[in-house]
């Protein structure tokens, strides 16, 4: 029985694309058959993030249409033989996303991977809309930061409302809460909201927290999801993250800011 | 610079908290308005109309208003007559 995951936000900008590159790489070492696919059609970026950009031949849109089958657009990932990426199109219209054709895609893909994992374009238009439809969990990536709040808030209540759990009168999806580019520094001196305020507000599960890091520009610059660099606070809170989701229990790191001793503080402020 | 800040209360006037009374607000708002009936500007358009066969009012005099309680629902209509009712017909 495979699962599918959207990986949505409302607000753009906001880690989902990393996020999706993370979790199905996490997911896909850990032994799950995973395909991670990308419903931005027009401004297609998964592909560079996973580092695959020179070779999409076909994409969804094209298998859609019936213009290519799956083989011939899923893209092995060269890393991890689990991990498959369904780039998107780059020119075509955003219509051709058409609620039949993501279904049917879906349904294939279901047939032989483990995770589906749907990284969804910003906004509440039609692709988003397409990419949380058929989802059976959602990782709401939130920025501690109140515009992305309101806007996770009103894709809750998108997803609560007009996806195919909702309309069959199904079990709703499973939301989790991904609370990305944390600054705990900023955090202490009050400056920024915190995980409990933006729990407090969300009323979600926590997925996890990932820090603010130099890794995450580091690694989408080579092409690499930044899960693979373990030496990297980012990498590590996203493997917490994957764990979490498959069910382990592991505390919250990179809440708190690393103690500065006395000298420290005292001389370089 | 350092030195100070050590000594200085370590949360001082940040603007989270500002954030997160205002995110509060809004986000109360928004659901309120999500889970109203979507037959709701209707019906309040068409109320104003049986209304104005009988007196002068016009929109800003009705209110419509809400509520979900545990167990029913509230639908609260407010209209302010004028002071001096004024048959139409």
């Amino acid at each position: 029985m495979s699962r599918i995951i959207v990986i949505t936000s409302g607000k753009g900008g906001v880690g989902k694309t990393t996020t999706s590159a993370a979790l199905s790489m996490g997911l896909a070492q850990r032994g799950h058959r995973t395909v991670v696919i990308d419903f931005d059609v027009g401004l297609r970026n998964l592909d560079l993030i996973m580092g695959c950009e020179r070779r999409v031949v076909y994409d969804f849109v094209n298998v859609i249409n019936h213009e290519a089958n799956l083989n011939q657009a899923l893209i092995r990932d060269k890393r991890c033989d689990n991990l498959y990426v369904l780039p998107a199109s780059q020119t075509r219209d955003k219509e051709a996303l058409t609620k039949e054709g993501v279904g049917r895609v879906l349904d294939e893909l279901s047939q032989s991977y483990e995770f589906i994992v749907c990284d969804s374009p910003a906004g509440i238009e039609h692709g988003a809309t397409m990419a949380m439809y058929y989802a059976d969990d959602a990782v709401v990536v939130t920025n501690p930061e109140v515009s992305s709040v309101r806007d996770s808030d009103r894709m809750l209540g998108i997803l609560a409302s007009k996806s195919r759990r909702a309309e069959t009168n199904a079990e709703p999806i499973r939301e989790l809460l991904l609370l990305t580019r944390y600054d705990p520094p900023r955090v202490e001196t009050g400056e920024m909201l915190s995980v409990k305020d933006v729990q407090d507000i969300l009323s979600l599960d926590l997925l996890g927290i990932i820090p603010e890091s130099k890794a995450v520009l580091t690694a989408s610059n080579a092409g690499v999801p930044v899960i693979l660099d373990r030496e990297s606070d980012a990498g590590q809170a996203y493997s917490d993250a994957v764990s979490r989701y498959l069910g382990e229990e592991v505390p919250h790191r990179f809440m708190t800011a690393e103690k500065k001793g006395f000298f420290n503080r005292l001389f370089r402020g | 610079m350092g030195l100070l800040d050590y000594f200085r209360n370590s949360r001082p006037d940040g603007t989270a908290n500002v954030a997160k009374e205002r995110l509060q607000i809004l986000v109360a708002h928004d659901r309120a308005e999500r889970h109203r009936p979507s037959y709701l500007p209707k019906l309040q358009r068409e109320i104003l109309e049986v209304i104005r066969k009988y007196v002068d009012v016009d929109m800003s005099a009705v209110s419509v208003n809400y509520e979900q309680e545990e167990s029913h629902e509230v639908l609260e209509f407010n209209i302010i007559l004028p002071d001096t009712v004024r048959h139409v017909v």
